[in-house]
């Protein structure tokens, strides 16, 4: 499909100078939100690429906290600034990670490869929960940012930082989408039918998902970088099953239907979570839990179901 | 030697707690194919209510050394009435869905207990330690330990033998184990599955809270203590093969010792070294040190 005939490309792309432009209008806390779940909804988009070849991944916070962290340390103990680094830094270490690590979990499927990755995210955990140097529970600060040798302060970082969240979040969506239109792609989805008749066609599905893994394992660690540089701290909390446990949430309610789905599932969940917390602190969880299962009932194909029923007539 | 000491009784400490924990975990498992994530509310459940109910048992001036019948009663009370609402109220309508959503479904009703708690409970900490003091201290071999640790131990072997017990020496058992093999040919000869996974819901959430029940007079009963819980039953359970009994008691001493020989010589390694073993297990056999494996089904 070519790029002019493709909608949500064409609607991702007109995405970023909406995003700029909500950005210089929106008051700072919406526009903070904005940032901060674009960044989580990348982690989401990594659970949904898993999901579609029928992976349920619990430990995707292993690679969001790698992203973060891979940022955080180079800033913090390198004193590398510049935020364009620190988000390479946010993909390269996470996926030479996905890399080793796929050989082993490529082989895994349903239930293990869930708590395979949960294992694995647990170990960050437990490893960052101890080292002193790197601030145990606490974390630590990361740097000031600075872009190119531009070093923005005050009002100006924060958008600077918000329009690098912005443009670097739909430009992982639309080059996740391209991939997903492609037969490599769409072989995902072969798999989660019946994996023996794809490698009977004479593909091997553990590659492909070993594939899928560490590019999920690239997104999240986007994300992860992200998040660091939007918030300016990290903890090992990134890496907590909680913390996985909600993007799996957060793709699931979506739906694995668009890549744009989980970036806008992040955004509503959090401006919903900020209202909740508001007025009822102690049921918030109790919504979220209600939701996930009357959207596991009535919408199995998550939220953007109702979107994608809409745009066919159906 | 008086640090293997010490290693070797913490291990068999906490491993006997996360038996306790875990016997519940795989039990469901087992039979009704549901890795419940939920069972970290009821271990939860089972604290708050213990450590409300002994306070106010013990506030109620009747004589201390029956409060552990008031932590088992507490158990078994929110087993029963959980169990049932859980099973009945939700997990019936999902039955026959893919094993990992049924993951997500018990997460979900896991968030949704984990605020229940706070709304019944409220979010200040309780204390019920009396239970804990009251039986005196024992030493073994120079190191005094609390004689109620020992009472755990007791307590998990007893879980264990009798979860075997119900399984293997019993009608029921059997009929059990009839359905964990084949469910649509044990409803072709007359079992009543729905009854068998009621009660065996109510069975496995009665063991988690006995869990919770059996830990809170040693901790602070605070919020979001069964976050913490579920994932090292999971790692229990996985370690000796998911639906294995015997796998379970194995997996917790595995974790347990291991654990204990961390704290005591390299305690930045304590979390590390639980999810070490997991992975290694899981990249070395998938299914666990006592599960078979099964086949690839076209």
């Amino acid at each position: 499909m070519s790029f002019a005939k493709d909608k949500t490309l064409i609607g991702l792309a007109l995405a970023i100078p909406a995003l700029l432009a909500a950005g210089a209008i929106l008051p700072d806390w919406l526009r903070f939100l904005l940032q901060v779940s674009l960044a989580s909804g990348l982690a989401a988009l990594g659970v949904t690429l898993q999901m579609r070849a029928g992976l349920v991944s619990f430990g995707q916070g292993l690679y969001f906290c790698l992203g973060g962290y891979a940022a955080g340390m180079a800033g913090h103990f390198l004193g590398v600034t510049d935020a364009f680094v620190l988000l390479a830094l946010g993909v390269l270490v996470p996926s030479a990670v996905a890399v080793l690590l796929g050989f082993l979990m490529a082989r895994y499927r349903e239930i293990f490869f869930a708590m395979l990755s949960l294992a694995f995210s647990m170990i960050l955990y437990g490893i960052l929960v101890k080292a002193e140097a790197l601030g145990s529970t606490d974390g630590f600060n990361l740097p000031k940012a600075t872009f190119l040798g531009y070093a923005p302060s005050g009002a100006a970082l924060r958008f600077a930082t918000y329009a690098l969240t912005c443009v670097a979040a739909v430009t992982v969506a639309m080059a996740l989408h391209r991939y997903l239109t492609s037969p490599m792609g769409f072989i995902g989805e072969a798999i989660r039918e019946n994996e023996l008749r794809v490698e009977y066609l004479g593909t091997s599905p553990r590659t492909i998902v070993h594939v899928k893994y560490v590019i999920a394992a690239a997104v999240s660690g986007v994300g992860g970088a992200l998040a660091a540089l939007s918030v300016g701290h990290i903890d090992p909390d990134m890496a907590y099953w909680t913390t996985s446990g909600n993007f799996v949430f957060v793709a699931l309610l979506s739906g694995t239907g668009s890549v744009a789905a989980p970036l806008i599932g992040a955004f509503l969940l959090e401006l919903v979570r900020i209202y909740a917390v508001e007025y009822s602190p102690y049921t918030w969880q109790m919504i979220l839990g209600a939701t996930m299962l009357l959207v596991i009932l009535f919408l199995p194909g998550g939220l953007w179901s109702l979107v994608a029923r809409r745009g066919r007539g159906a | 030697m008086l640090t293997s000491v010490a290693i070797v009784f913490d291990g068999l400490v906490y491993a006997s707690w996360l038996f306790t924990v875990s016997v519940g975990l795989t039990l469901i498992y087992g039979v009704m194919k549901i890795l419940n994530i939920a069972h970290g509310s009821l271990y939860a459940l089972g604290a708050y209510a213990a450590a409300y109910l002994v306070g106010a048992y013990l506030g109620g001036g009747y004589p201390p050394l029956f409060s552990y019948l008031v932590l088992l009663a507490a158990a078994i009370a929110v087993g029963a009435f959980f169990g049932v609402l859980i099973e009945r109220g939700i997990l019936r309508l999902m039955y026959g869905r893919d094993e990992v959503l049924m993951v997500l479904v018990t997460y979900a009703v896991f968030l949704v207990l984990e605020d229940a708690v706070k709304v019944i409970f409220g979010v200040d900490p309780y204390f019920a330690s009396q239970p804990y003091g009251l039986l005196g201290t024992v030493d073994v071999l120079g190191l005094p330990y609390p004689v109620y640790d020992f009472g755990l131990i007791a307590l998990a072997l007893l879980a264990g033998i009798g979860v075997w017990w119900g399984l293997n020496r019993t009608r029921r058992g059997k009929l059990l184990t009839a359905v964990i093999h084949d469910r649509e040919m044990s409803v072709a000869f007359g079992i009543n599955v729905t009854a068998v996974f009621l009660v065996t819901f109510i069975i496995g959430s009665m063991l988690g809270a006995l869990g919770g029940a059996f830990t809170a007079p040693k901790v602070s009963v605070v919020p979001g203590i069964g976050v913490e819980v579920i994932v090292l039953a999971f790692a229990v359970v996985v370690i000796g093969g998911l639906g294995s009994i015997g796998g379970a008691m194995i997996g917790a001493l595995i974790v347990g010792l291991a654990r204990a020989a961390a704290v005591h010589l390299l305690p930045q390694a304590e979390l590390f070294v639980i999810y070490g073993v997991m992975s290694l297990v899981l990249a070395f056999r998938p299914h666990g040190l006592f599960a078979r494996p099964a086949t690839r089904k076209i």
